[in-house]
């Protein structure tokens, strides 16, 4: 497997506060990874140390396969940032904002240009190109700044709460602008936010980082398995009408662990999937059986289960 | 180093379109235009009375009945030219929120500090040589006839430590805008060390002169000599002393120093005017310590911003 972030035991204190504690951090090349934790986490601090604009306290760091303290301008060409709140030049346009990040990454002339056009396309931006950039709402500044990371086409990009303040209609269009450039151009992508609907919408595998450290990762299904059933499976059936007895019957059922009753749905915990053998059992037995589905926890659910134990 | 040119030529660009250019330029060329007219007129009368010598330096140090001569302008004024480039450079990027863009660029940080203050100091001194001509070319047109070699290479020194001196305070800006978060906190302290240079170092000078040396009523002469000579000391340590000494030496060729320290240590003194070469003997240590301190200035500024956090 090959890894584009390999962190291992970083440290970052400020003074007497621990902003980022111990933390390991893998992402696979090609991925979207969700980094996802409340403010203050540490979130920010572990992008600045990635990118080399901060020194570790302690702990080994490779990005893209280098040391971003001891090369930080390879680093640097292979990364494309999006910073949390992002600033531009407010009296350039959109274009001569963009053209002057493309001259510090050494592109000039056509090529620069017809890069800088396309991913202004890309982002709806087109019309507005020559219009100073403080025209332009947070929605337009946010996609601008996906234009930069765009046009730059980085192995790796890290997006800093990038829908943070942003109406969901905006959000949205970012995020698809995010799945595109991971599905077309094979982008490695760090998203780092505290929206979690919005991580677990596009990312492949996520990182919950607590008081610096990351205290839970996983793709989406192993998270729910791990964190809210110990392992366990379950799913929840609606059955008409609702009698004792068949909740006695299936309380026996093999492989029955525990089984509650949850409004109009009853819960069942098993070991493995047998919702199929339960569903007969129920049509056998004369029930009519409204609806079975496996429990559809967000990771919201996750999340505040991590943070409730903690 | 590339970084470095793309940086310059941007910032440069951002100068040239910058409505402080434009203020800061309007004034300059109005004082400019009007100091040596107004010396002009003021030397047409005296040249019918005395003919002299180095009549187009006198354009830069005579002054009208109530204006300032050009010279003794710049020495105020050159400070606020020098801070008002300088005093943003770094804290607006921080306050913009750019600044964590831009160095996720690959880009060295020392490149952008460089370029940033590279692009302010060739502003201000295209700004101070097109003055310099302009004055020139008003002073041929005024007088009906050209400058000497040896006055344009006078006038030509006296641009250089001008510019050197506008770069001592653009430095101090550049300085003050990285340890200063907020704009307006540089900008203030900024103006506070102009204002602490141009007005209160003669009193403290005074102060600490009196301190020291105690002047009763009956005090002799050599008590006198000590006062003053402790309050020259004093005032070395401002630029726009040392600036006001430098020119002064460089566009009077009859100049030697003034004050009790000239005094004491000129065993004799020609009235006749010094070439330029020991006009600059005159002026040597004034300029080093000139250039020295907008170089520490820079130093610090430098190591300063190197170590800084960036995190906006």
């Amino acid at each position: 497997m090959e890894y584009i972030v390999e962190a291992k035991g970083l440290h970052k204190y400020y003074d007497t506060v621990k902003a980022v504690n111990g933390l390991n951090l893998y992402i696979r090349r090609g991925e979207i990874y969700g980094l996802l934790g409340p403010n203050g986490a540490g979130k920010t601090t572990t992008i600045l140390l990635l990118l080399g604009l901060t020194e570790p306290t302690s702990g080994e760091i490779r990005v893209c396969g280098f040391d971003p303290r001891k090369e930080p301008l390879k680093v640097k060409r292979l990364i494309g940032y999006l910073p949390e709140n992002i600033g531009f030049y407010e009296d350039l346009t959109a274009w001569e904002n963009l053209y002057y990040i493309a001259q510090l990454n050494g592109l000039k002339g056509q090529e620069a240009e017809k890069r800088i056009k396309e991913a202004l396309y890309e982002v709806g931006l087109k019309e507005v190109a020559h219009r100073q950039v403080k025209t332009f709402s947070k929605g337009m500044k946010q996609r601008l700044g996906i234009a930069e990371v765009m046009f730059k086409d980085p192995q790796f990009a890290i997006l800093d709460e990038p829908t943070s303040g942003i109406d969901p209609e905006g959000a949205h269009q970012i995020l698809e602008l995010i799945q595109k450039m991971n599905r077309e151009k094979g982008m490695t992508i760090l998203l780092s936010s505290h929206l979690l609907y919005q991580v677990q919408k596009i990312c492949h595998r996520v990182g919950i980082i607590s008081k610096g450290q990351i205290v839970a990762e996983g793709t989406l299904d192993e998270l729910r398995i791990k964190t809210l059933t110990e392992g366990k499976f379950q799913f929840k059936v609606k059955v008409k009408p609702l009698s004792e007895d068949l909740i006695e019957e299936l309380r026996k059922s093999k492989g029955v662990i525990d089984l509650r009753k949850e409004e109009d749905f009853l819960v069942i915990t098993s070991e493995s999937d047998i919702r199929s053998e339960i569903a007969k059992r129920i049509l056998d037995s004369g029930f009519e059986l409204i609806e079975l589905r496996g429990m559809d926890y967000t990771l919201e659910e996750i999340y505040l289960r991590y943070f409730q134990e903690v | 180093m590339g970084g470095l040119w793309v940086v310059f030529w941007k910032e440069l660009n951002d100068n040239f379109s910058s409505r402080r250019f434009l203020i800061m330029f309007f004034i300059i060329c109005f004082v400019a235009i009007a100091s040596s007219y107004l010396s002009a007129q003021n030397l047409s009368t005296i040249l019918e009375q005395y003919p002299t010598e180095f009549v187009f330096l006198r354009l830069f140090v005579t002054p009208a009945e109530s204006f300032p001569s050009f010279a003794s302008f710049l020495m105020f004024f050159a400070p606020l030219l020098g801070v008002i480039f300088g005093f943003d450079a770094i804290n607006s990027e921080f306050s913009r929120r750019t600044v964590s863009r831009i160095l996720a660029q690959p880009l060295h940080r020392d490149s952008w500090i460089n370029g940033k203050f590279l692009a302010s100091f060739v502003t201000l001194a295209i700004m101070l040589t097109s003055i310099t001509v302009l004055i020139i070319g008003l002073g041929i047109a005024l007088l009906g006839f050209p400058p000497e070699i040896g006055e344009l290479g006078r006038i030509g020194l006296f641009l250089g430590v001008s510019i050197i001196y506008v770069g001592f305070w653009l430095a101090l800006g550049v300085l003050f805008s990285i340890l200063f978060d907020r704009t307006v906190s540089s900008a203030l302290a900024s103006i506070a060390v102009w204002i602490f240079f141009s007005f209160f170092m003669y009193m403290l000078a005074g102060v600490i002169a009196d301190r020291l040396v105690p002047l009763g009523p009956k005090a002799s002469m050599e008590a006198w000599v000590k006062h003053s000579y402790i309050k020259e000391v004093v005032l070395k340590f401002s630029p726009t002393t040392i600036f006001n000494e430098t020119i002064s030496a460089i566009l009077i060729p009859t100049y030697k120093g003034v004050g009790i320290i000239a005094l004491l240590s000129g065993e004799e003194i020609p009235t006749s005017p010094l070439s330029i070469g020991q006009s600059l003997l005159v002026v040597w240590p004034q300029l080093t310590i000139l250039i020295a301190m907008a170089l520490i200035c820079f130093a610090i500024s430098y190591a300063a911003f190197m170590r800084r956090e960036i995190r906006s």
